[in-house]
């Protein structure tokens, strides 16, 4: 990793030459919402103008540049009684801009759940090859919990990150491709100052977190509380959207289907995000469900959103960023289910034994 | 300052020297394929009964013929254009190297296709995926395969296993229940294990038809007929969740230790990879950690059973 320091004048021109040349998307205001504050999502930008480098956080996350809503996974071509499967792992190189540390965290979490495994994906690995990633930090919102899944600082997975420090941009670079085109700009070695400024600026992030949740030891609460009534509550309120699994960041779950062309003439082979809050997801043919209730499908999501699986090494695969809290027509947010969750066995305790007396 | 024009190649990872973090990437794809299918040929279609079909492949490439191989327990992923894949346990003996034999019932959307399918016809298979039944770990012992209905599928690969290396295993005994007797899969093959491979096969039906002239009960009616070892068994069961549940807890109690006790599970899979995530028990891949779990592994995950 390089440091440098970047005037903001001259990032922007450094944006300028980038977007301008490149298929690149960076956060623009689309709306307003009820309550009027506005809302954000990733969409083509083609000069720094556009992008709106002072978002709070976009209502859907990067994840679909690099997994899409739909995929196509290969294309069957048929002829008389003949077929011919064929497959291309393609993808055009695009520039992300804007990036925030928890959508960056949540890209090397998907990396780690698509690319280590047993099988790693060569769909997703052209995608993530060619896209040029740069993030910038940002002061959280009310509801983020970024900090207590500790994803509210980065250190991989981008190819710049700017830290604001007033008049500059404190620069992280992580490629040599992008260490080539910063070149070509003003930039300067950080100084001591600039040094002290950084520090300060991560401390105010730091510090700026209004929602917390306490993670400790989830996954064998998680473990414990698999009867709990909690689950029942909130399964119940739960509509069955699937909403919260298509604004996460690191929710990849897909089902695969085929279709003929109209002229019958192919079929392609289609990969389509999913949800295991969806009433199908765990049925088998002949209609059994293995998870029939709200309240089982509910807990599965949380299952696999904080005690993880074996594909990341049984790491929690939130990042905190509270996305499906913000999106959910129910009002069920994570952050109340985990502490309902541990108020759960916590009310029982009647008989906590006091510190014992000094001797 | 003039105006930069900054162009992002592309990294193409169709190519052959593409190298990439994960240095086994294309040597993997050599070995198994995952995206892309062997296309086979359907060389036989045998009706087994009302709802089943025994279908014979052949990998039409010979060099990906030379490719294919799997251990007793693994399945694959049956793929029929425009219609979609489906995972299906591999019934054949895996020394056969020339043909794979897949029983399918017809259940869903794809399995009906397959239904219309005749003899020459072309379908691709992807894998094979998944965990296999230890063999050579239960060399030495008594085997106790257990299978109920469609259950006895999956159970043909290891009862050939055993049966082609018959002399490392002590007394064999299939206990195979079904719902009607018409319901029996692969009956002609029931005096070849019993007479030429001495395994000795308990059948039962819970409902008897006329002409039925065998017993009728529960499949666990069959534990009374035949002494089981403990100390020197081991069991395989296949069949619907509720017979793992009353088969297993019994052969618990009789003393036959749960790591040495297995299972096929069955879920919905569509990538067969780890990757879709629509198999997932617990906090584990049916497709990738299973299907064959042992009965401990299989207690200790939530909603297994």
């Amino acid at each position: 990793m390089i440091y440098k320091v970047i005037a903001k004048s001259e990032f922007k021109r450094f944006t300028d030459a980038l977007l301008r040349d490149n298929t690149s998307f960076g956060p623009r205001q689309v709306d307003t919402d009820s309550r009027g504050t506005a809302v954000y999502q990733f969409l083509p930008v083609s000069s720094s103008d556009d992008v709106a480098f002072d978002y709070t956080a976009t209502a859907s996350s990067a994840k679909h540049f690099f997994l899409p809503f739909r995929e196509e996974l290969s294309r069957f071509t048929f002829n008389d009684q003949e077929w011919d499967q064929q497959i291309t792992y393609e993808a055009n190189p695009i520039v992300l801009i804007g990036l925030r540390a928890c959508d960056i965290s949540a890209l090397n979490i998907l990396d780690d759940v698509l690319l280590n495994g047993h099988f790693p994906s060569p769909y997703y690995l052209a995608k993530r090859k060619n896209t040029f990633v740069i993030g910038i930090d940002h002061l959280p919102l009310p509801d983020c919990f970024c900090k207590s899944m500790s994803h509210h600082t980065i250190s991989t997975g981008f190819n710049v990150f700017c830290s604001d420090i007033g008049e500059d941009y404190y620069l992280s670079i992580n490629s040599s491709k992008a260490f080539n085109f910063l070149k070509e700009f003003e930039t300067r070695d950080p100084h001591d100052d600039d040094n002290c400024r950084l520090v300060e600026r991560r401390k105010i992030i730091s510090n700026s977190f209004l929602s917390e949740v306490d993670v400790t030891a989830l996954p064998s609460i998680l473990d414990i509380e698999f009867d709990s009534p909690v689950w029942e509550k909130w399964g119940n309120k739960c509509l069955n959207c699937g909403t919260c699994a298509m604004v996460c960041p690191t929710c990849y779950c897909y089902s695969v289907e085929e279709s003929f062309d109209t002229d019958l003439k192919g079929a392609s082979r289609q990969k389509k995000l999913y949800s295991c809050n969806l009433v199908d997801f765990a049925e088998v043919a002949g209609g059994h469900n293995f998870r029939p209730k709200n309240g089982d499908r509910l807990k599965y999501r949380y299952y696999h959103q904080h005690r993880g699986f074996a594909e990341n090494a049984n790491q929690q695969i939130c990042v905190g960023c509270n996305r499906c809290g913000r999106a959910c027509l129910a009002g069920i947010n994570p952050k109340d289910v985990i502490n309902d969750l541990r108020m759960e066995k916590e009310s029982c305790l009647t008989n906590i034994s006091s510190s014992p007396d000094r001797i | 300052m003039p105006d930069k024009h900054f162009v992002i190649p592309r990294q193409d990872i169709n190519r052959e020297d593409f190298t990439s973090s994960i240095p086994d990437f294309n040597r993997r794809a050599e070995i198994m394929k995952t995206d892309m299918g062997y296309k086979c040929i359907v060389t036989n279609i045998v009706q087994l009964t009302k709802q089943e079909k025994l279908f014979k492949l052949r990998i039409i490439d010979p060099q990906e013929r030379g490719i294919f191989r799997f251990k007793p327990g693994q399945f694959l992923m049956l793929e029929l254009p425009g219609y979609g894949d489906v995972p299906i346990s591999i019934s054949s003996s895996n020394s056969n190297h020339e043909f794979i034999e897949l029983c399918i019932r017809k259940a869903g959307h794809v399995t009906s296709a397959l239904f219309t399918l005749g003899e020459g016809a072309h379908v691709a298979i992807r894998g094979p995926f998944g965990s296999a039944f230890p063999m050579d770990e239960m060399a030495g012992n008594n085997v106790l395969l257990i299978a109920g209905g469609l259950g006895f599928a999956p159970l043909r690969a290891p009862l050939f296993w055993i049966n082609e290396h018959r002399e490392r295993f002590l007394n064999v005994h299939v206990l195979y229940g079904v719902k009607e007797p018409s319901q029996q899969l692969f009956t002609y093959q029931f005096d070849e294990w019993e007479k030429i491979s001495h395994i000795t096969l308990h059948t039962i039906a819970e409902h008897a038809e006329e002409g039925w002239i065998g017993k009728t009960g529960m499949i666990t009616d069959l534990f009374n007929d035949i002494t089981i070892d403990p100390e020197h068994t081991y069991a395989i069961v296949c069949g619907p969740p509720v017979m793992f549940k009353i088969v297993c807890s019994y052969l618990d109690k009789l003393g036959i230790p749960m790591n040495r006790m297995f299972v096929s599970l069955e879920r919905r899979m569509h990538c067969g990879m780890g990757k879709c995530c629509r198999c997932m028990v617990g906090s584990t891949f049916t497709c990738v950690d299973g299907p064959v779990f042992d009965y401990w592994s299989v207690i200790n995950l939530k909603e297994a059973i």
